[in-house]
């Protein structure tokens, strides 16, 4: 489907106008993610986002599934904060249920969700450096990145897609090297962390390609609906955690990280800045971890009251809504998520257009996009 | 003037953040010991994994040839993607009634639909099935990731109902 602003914009091309298309297949894109991009020259002038490539119907194949099952469906949209994911479903249904769980679980919880959005910070760090044109990042951020798909694989049994939060709990306890190997991660990712900014926040190349380029305003971050690093960057305050906390987060000490300049640096200075966070939140959880059940014992099949359920939690990109309506059988009468690179990604116009083609990358790469989790 | 100088500067900084940048890179290329990277298809024999590896789903059979399914469905059940069906026969039993009951005649398990999410394993009353280690799947036709779980021949252990 081809909009009627498109065609204008297409069809009142001057001669000097030329049409690009990046992706579906492009390193740059992180997936398949295409880009109708008209130039002049070098600068930008339109940017078209064309979805659909990875488009699997995660809703509708919710809706036939049982309340049980369809929380694993949602790993594969965010895949990178699969676990905050898995744990906003597990809530909605908690919520139906009017279920509170046990505390240590939603220790567990928190310490797993923190841990992922390290993970996926790093993931994104090495990526960046890798857009932007250098290539060491790539193995610093995945050797880090390494040790804790590692602790993942010991308790929940796999790396990316976790799949340990079930309605009620968590899926297993915890392994008894867990601790240990949290401990051992802090001391050599707070060891590591100098390298990072030795490498890239610190690098004249890249403040230079960064600085400045992108600028969202307060005001268009919150009218295209950005959340998460992008929106913060811009100096909006829209951390979930801290708004709705949910799980125990209102127990734990952390700063909401804001930059007001909005330009590309910005959002790199967040995420940079909640990884620091996200390590004070598992420090203070890790040595005191309650006893106690992880798991609230349910009926094997779920039934919800009627009527209509809604959570939301901060994932590594921004806010995911899982809005579940239940007719009271065992299965979601409908599902609908509200996903944050959604979202972002309907700010990439309004940042991209009027700079340069070669700042393009970097706009891409410092909003962070997850492609399925755009199609879902 | 200015102008020239602030180049200058510019370049000059440049270099210097380069020059920190590659001094890390050179740092690690002078300590092989430092990197984390495993050889993994030459390290195959030292490999270990966590226990809860989730590498595919196995029926485990004793030495006997047993196995403790039922064929209550349960695992097909819980499955999210229809991953496992269970097909009957029927069998006399000879030992004591002597009358007609089900029994599972074959375990089908789809391994190319699998997520891996464990819903099955939970579900089992009788931890019939549990997940091996092996992760290494990849093969040349389609066909061969529809397993049939069973051993031919086996049957249903003593004892669990
Ligand atoms: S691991 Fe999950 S997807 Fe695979 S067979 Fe078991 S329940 Fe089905
Ligand atoms: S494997 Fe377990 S859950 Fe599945 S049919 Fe056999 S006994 Fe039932």
């Amino acid at each position: 489907m081809i909009n009627k602003e498109e065609i204008e914009n297409l069809t009142q091309a001057h001669e000097e106008d030329f049409i690009l298309n990046v992706g579906p297949q492009h390193p740059s894109t992180h997936g398949v993610l295409r880009l109708k991009i008209k130039l002049q020259g070098e600068t930008v002038v339109h940017i078209e986002p064309h979805l659909g490539y990875i488009h699997r119907s995660i809703e509708k194949m919710c809706e036939a599934s049982s309340y049980r099952n369809f929380i694993y469906l949602t790993s594969r949209m965010d895949y990178l904060s699969a676990h905050i994911n898995n744990q906003a479903c597990a809530m909605a249904v908690e919520k139906g249920l009017q279920l509170e769980i046990p505390k240590r679980a939603k220790v567990i919880r928190i310490l797993m969700s923190e841990l992922t959005r390290l993970a996926s910070h790093q993931l994104w760090w090495a990526a960046t450096g890798l857009d932007l044109g250098a290539t060491t990042p790539f193995f610093v951020g995945f050797r880090d990145r390494e040790v804790i798909m590692d602790i993942f694989d010991e308790t929940c049994g796999s790396r990316l897609t976790m799949d340990y939060n079930v309605p009620g709990g968590t899926m297993f306890d915890l392994h008894p090297n867990f601790q240990k190997n949290v401990h051992a991660f802090l001391k050599g990712f707070k060891k590591n962390l100098p390298e990072y900014h030795q490498l890239l926040s610190g690098n004249i190349i890249f403040q230079n390609r960064t600085k400045g380029v992108g600028y969202l305003s307060p005001e268009d971050a919150v009218s295209f609906g950005c959340s998460g690093p992008t929106a913060r960057g811009s100096g909006v305050s829209c951390d979930i955690r801290k708004w709705h906390p949910y799980d125990g987060y209102e127990e734990v000490q952390f700063n909401e990280v804001l930059e007001t300049a909005g330009d590309c640096y910005a959002r790199y200075c967040v995420r940079m800045k909640e990884m620091e966070e996200s390590v004070k939140i598992i420090e203070q959880l890790i040595d005191n971890i309650p006893e106690g059940d992880f798991q609230d014992k349910t009926k094997a099949v779920l039934k919800l009251p009627k009527g209509e359920f809604y959570s939301r939690v901060e994932t590594a990109r921004g806010e995911l809504g899982v809005y579940l309506v239940s007719d009271g059988t065992s299965k979601p009468y409908r599902m609908k998520f509200r996903s944050p690179n959604f979202s972002n990604l309907s700010a990439l116009r309004q940042i991209a257009v009027g700079g340069k083609i070669g700042d393009l990358v970097a706009n891409m790469a410092m909003l962070d996009l997850v492609i399925p989790d755009i199609d879902r | 003037m200015k102008f020239l100088i602030e180049y200058i500067g510019t370049v000059l900084k440049s270099i210097s953040s380069l020059w920190s940048g590659m001094r890390l890179t050179g740092y690690y290329f002078t300590h092989p010991k430092e990197i984390h990277t495993q050889q993994y298809p030459d390290n195959r024999a030292t490999l270990t994994l966590g226990e809860r590896f989730r590498g595919e789903v196995v029926l485990t059979h004793d030495e006997n040839n047993e196995h403790k399914c039922t064929g209550c469905t349960s695992c097909e059940l819980a499955c999210p993607n229809g991953t496992i069906k269970i097909v009957y026969k029927n069998v006399v039993d000879e030992e004591e009634t002597g009358k007609k009951k089900k029994a599972i005649d074959e375990f089908v398990y789809h391994l190319g639909m699998c997520t891996f999410c464990n819903l099955c394993i939970i579900a089992c009353p009788t931890d019939a099935i549990k997940m091996s280690h092996d992760f290494e799947h990849s093969t040349f036709d389609r066909k061969s990731l529809t397993k049939i779980l069973n051993k031919p021949g086996s049957k249903l252990m003593k004892g669990v109902e």
